[in-house]
């Protein structure tokens, strides 16, 4: 008995005991045994936040964004469209050079540039996410109908090559024009040329999945057609739905800036982007004055930029092909 | 190629009568107050009663529609109002055509020239220091809205190169950086695309076969890669006319070019009514046209496009 025991013992030396501890769970060993805890979200969110830019970006966007929105209720701001009176002289005080008190100066009539970038920027944006969303819902409406329902294909296909020969950029100016400027006719103006570019994609993209397989199996087993197109086919299109709301944003922002240029901009008292950079624009020659041109454009350019890359890789990042 | 030729032509046309007409119904819903000109002030509503009734104005809808084809097809586009008043708008029209024309077919050019190579040079140098860099400008053109970078070119640039800041006829220098600017953005999408037909190409199976057979890497590129992705190529011209067309607009007011971009921009300010209606129609003309001739030679080019293949969104 005793001489089984020892041999035993000495069998037992060299395991290592903590082979024998409960296992902890980790989701890296699970995926590589192929047990899956794949999530289709957290896996685009991973990929996502390994490209650094656009998480910096990311970042920076929800900053600039929360900043805009909480900006007017901070102590010590001034109003944007209020034009400031010098207590010395109790003339306007036009063009003061950035210092502590106008952290970005004055412009030409006295107005605080500060507050004016950060309510512009608060216009901008808005316009870009309005045109922006109704791209994306009106621009896939139209899109998966088009590619789906084949009777449609034909009629919306000669309709959009008629309009397609137009160029984008005079329909703009010539709705523009007509309409008179004011914030919700420029979105009207913009969101009228810009959808039809995303129903085009999503109509090409839906005519090369509608006949896969699978999709033919569930219409086979008689799945209406509107459950086809929301469970089946848009699921697949989400990474370059995503892509297009995002980089809609800086365009409608650009077109806005486009606008103002040629005349067709908002009025003066709604600041905007467009608005500051025209505005900075007129007094180019003064170098001294520069700054107001220079500190609207930067931040426009750091807004457009932003949304630029940051959709690009959300877009890398929602293509299941790219996730571990 | 003839029946795909034939139909292309067709649809321009049909294009060209929808514009027409949508751009007359438009223009009609504006307010009258734009059809006095200067002083209108001083004007009792008789007499702004019998303006716009020699006008044809006051004709039902579609007397006056049928005036304004008539009046386009012998080239009659109207008459300023503000502008220049009572001169024909053809007239003013015709003095800036050249400008435009040739600052913008010199765009067109240098983006082609310059935007191709840059695309070689990302997609021979991939991953490394000068694809990145074109990448970065790539990003930076299609982000950033143009008016940006126009002005800050015309501010800086103009101060470090020693340039003129605005257009002059009689000196050629002053040329450089307006044409340089409008094609900046052909010159970022033909790179953009450029690139990615030719790194598309290299991983294809008859590149393999050529490096397998011997042949070195250069003979590869100029013989079989190039050509290859070049042919996509020739669909972005009609992006290109487009992009040129928004671009002269901007850069012919910035720089003062007396052409019609700047003109367009002199005609919204002060409510040309007639002026913006004749300009929008050529510029939409100019666009038909040139995305038909596009399609034209893109189907010379490679003979398995088919009308409806086009692709893209612009």
């Amino acid at each position: 008995m005793m001489g089984r025991n020892t041999r035993f013992n000495k069998a037992l030396d060299g395991i290592n005991e903590s082979l024998f501890a409960f296992a902890e769970y980790d989701a890296g060993a699970a995926e590589r045994t192929g047990y899956s805890n794949y999530s289709y979200w957290r896996s685009t969110w991973q990929v996502f936040l390994k490209n650094k830019v656009a998480a910096f970006m990311l970042v920076l966007m929800l900053a600039v964004v929360f900043f805009t929105v909480i900006q007017p209720y901070l102590p010590n701001q001034k109003s944007p469209i209020n034009i400031n009176i010098d207590a010395a002289t109790g003339l306007q005080l036009r063009n003061h050079a950035p210092d502590s008190e106008f952290w970005f100066g004055t412009n030409s009539i006295g107005q605080d540039l500060w507050a004016r970038i950060w309510s512009g920027t608060r216009t901008s944006l808005f316009i870009g996410l309005m045109v922006g969303l109704f791209e994306a819902v009106f621009g896939i409406l139209i899109g998966a109908l088009w590619g789906y329902v084949q009777k449609l294909d034909r009629v919306l296909t000669e309709v959009y090559n008629v309009f397609d020969n137009i160029p984008r950029t005079i329909i703009l100016v010539l709705l523009a024009y007509i309409l008179r400027p004011g914030l919700f006719t420029i979105i009207a103006a913009m969101c009228a040329t810009s959808w039809l570019g995303t129903a085009r994609y999503v109509r090409n993209q839906i005519i090369i999945i509608r006949d896969r397989e699978y999709n033919l199996a569930s219409r086979c087993l008689g799945t209406p057609s509107r459950r086809i197109i929301t469970k089946n086919l848009l699921p697949y299109l989400v990474s370059i739905i995503m892509l297009r709301i995002a980089l809609a944003i800086p365009s409608a922002i650009g077109s806005e800036v486009f606008l103002t240029y040629i005349g067709l901009g908002l009025p003066l008292d709604i600041p905007s982007l467009g608005n500051l950079i025209n505005e900075g624009r007129a007094i180019i020659m003064v170098a001294s004055l520069r700054y107001q041109l220079i500190f609207p454009a930067v931040v426009l350019s750091l807004i457009t930029i932003s949304f630029y890359v940051m959709g690009n890789a959300f877009a890398d990042a929602a293509d299941p092909r790219n996730h571990v | 190629m003839f029946k795909y030729t034939l139909k292309r032509l067709l649809q321009s046309m049909l294009t060209l009568f929808i514009v027409i007409t949508v751009v007359f119904m438009l223009m009609r819903l504006l307010p009258e107050e734009g059809y006095f000109g200067e002083g209108d002030e001083k004007l009792d509503p008789i007499q702004k009663e019998t303006i716009l009734r020699n006008l044809g104005l006051r004709d039902p809808l579609y007397v006056q529609l049928g005036n304004f084809y008539k009046d386009l097809a012998t080239g009659d586009l109207g008459t300023s109002i503000i502008y220049r008043p009572k001169v024909p708008v053809a007239d003013i029209i015709k003095a800036k055509v050249p400008y435009s024309l040739n600052f913008g077919l010199a765009a067109i050019g240098i983006s082609l020239l310059f935007g191709i190579l840059l695309g070689i040079v990302m997609a021979r140098f991939k991953d490394r220091f000068w694809d990145k860099a074109g990448t970065a400008y790539i990003v930076f053109i299609n982000a950033v809205p143009a008016a940006v970078y126009y002005l800050f070119i015309q501010l800086y640039l103009t101060d470090i190169l020693k340039l003129p800041i605005l257009f002059k006829q009689t000196r050629p220098i002053s040329w450089i950086l307006p044409t340089v600017s409008m094609a900046l953005g052909s010159i970022a999408s033909y790179a953009m695309w450029m690139r990615r037909y030719m790194v598309d190409e290299i991983n294809k199976d008859y590149v393999k076969l050529a490096r397998a057979k011997g042949l070195s890497g250069k003979k590869i590129m100029t013989r079989h890669v190039l050509r290859n992705a070049f042919v996509p190529m020739a669909q972005y011209l009609p992006t290109s006319i487009l992009l040129t067309i928004s671009g002269s607009i901007y850069i012919e007011s910035l720089y003062s070019i007396p052409g019609m971009g700047g003109l367009l921009v002199d005609a919204i300010q002060r409510q040309d009514n007639p002026l913006v209606q004749a300009l929008v129609l050529i510029y939409s003309a100019l666009g038909i046209v040139g995305l038909l001739l596009g399609d034209i030679l893109m189907g010379v080019l490679d003979p398995r496009i088919k009308l409806t293949n086009r692709g893209g969104a612009r």
